[in-house]
């Protein structure tokens, strides 16, 4: 296999005065250095709109006509399973970034965003479940919606798994690139399973004709998909910087491993 | 603020407690692992500086 080069704008012997401004925000190091001031603020946007969110769906919202109370769990299921093809969106335009612009920030945006994605879907599966029992009388129903959203979950995993069985990180960035671009067709096949196929799940709230909730149910749902948008985006951006962390130290060991032959640094 | 209606969740109460509890559990061991995960990698690599193993651009 052809042996990974960085690009040229990310080339070592590049100052960073010499970097562009796109490519001081993607450098690993200048990603460091100006990540770390995001993180406070972006943890606190988090609790404060989490806080808004559950005040409104528990104490400030009302019962829906037909569903009841049950209406509550929505605002948790919608959150997650906008999330679940959010994420999967945000790793195909990385997989686009590694295999185009082979830059090393893409694959990390792609590995870290995996893991994540996964936990978002298997809640969305879990709190739509849960919703359907008691409004649908059964927990699961093999339509479009759930089984390609089922499918996107053993995607997400694959893709973790896949990450996990290569050694060589770089070289796993561009065939799990390749995996999540063909994977992406499975996006507008959730998105429009609701109106190609007949099925149990209601189709979407937002469409061309406006909103389909009044403005007391839509509001907490429009908060909490908010917090959950910035709790992605604040794991994400922390794990990002774990990562990089990472690669810096494997890098080190396996410099100092090929030094002086000691396998116990690091461990 | 009605307090009273608002803990009063009908008749299908376990379903939306067991669903807000699942997120909760599955969202903090999410904050909990990346936490844990971001001070695992920082105390791996001062390790290492310790040992006086770093890249020459750190020296």
């Amino acid at each position: 296999m052809k042996k990974y080069s960085p690009p040229k704008n990310i080339n070592k012997s590049q100052t960073v005065k010499e970097m562009n401004w796109f490519d001081k925000l993607a450098h690993p190091g200048q990603f460091l250095k100006w990540s770390k001031y995001l993180i406070l603020p972006l943890s606190l946007i988090t609790i404060a709109l989490f806080g808004i969110g559950l005040w409104f769906a528990f104490f400030n919202s009302p019962e829906d006509y037909q569903m009841g109370d049950t209406v509550r769990i929505m605002y948790i299921h919608v959150p997650n399973a906008w999330l679940s093809q959010f994420v999967y969106m945000a790793m195909a335009v990385s997989a686009i970034g590694t295999l185009v612009w082979r830059h090393p920030m893409a694959d990390v945006s792609m590995k870290v965003a995996a893991p994540l994605g996964a936990a978002f879907t298997a809640l969305a599966l879990f709190t739509g479940s849960l919703w359907g029992r008691p409004t649908w009388g059964t927990y699961w129903e093999w339509d479009g919606r759930m089984t390609a959203t089922l499918i996107l979950l053993f995607m997400y995993l694959g893709l973790v798994a896949l990450w996990r069985s290569f050694d060589d990180q770089l070289r796993a960035a561009k065939l799990i690139a390749v995996l999540t671009l063909v994977g992406a067709i499975n996006i507008p096949i959730i998105k429009f399973s609701v109106d190609w196929w007949n099925t149990l799940h209601q189709p979407s709230i937002i469409s061309a004709e406006g909103l389909s909730m009044p403005a007391s149910i839509y509001t907490p749902l429009l908060v909490m998909m908010l917090a959950f948008t910035f709790l992605f985006v604040t794991l994400h951006l922390v794990g990002m910087r774990t990562e990089i962390l990472k690669r810096k130290a494997d890098a080190l060991i396996r410099k100092s491993v090929s030094q002086t032959g000691n396998k116990g640094v690091g461990k | 603020m009605d307090f009273n209606s608002a803990i009063d969740l009908g008749p299908h109460a376990t379903f939306i407690i067991i669903s807000y509890l699942g997120v909760a559990l599955v969202s903090f061991g999410l904050i909990l692992g990346t936490i844990l995960n971001s001070k695992h990698q920082k105390k791996r690599l001062a390790d290492l500086e310790a040992k006086g193993i770093r890249r020459k651009s750190d020296k």
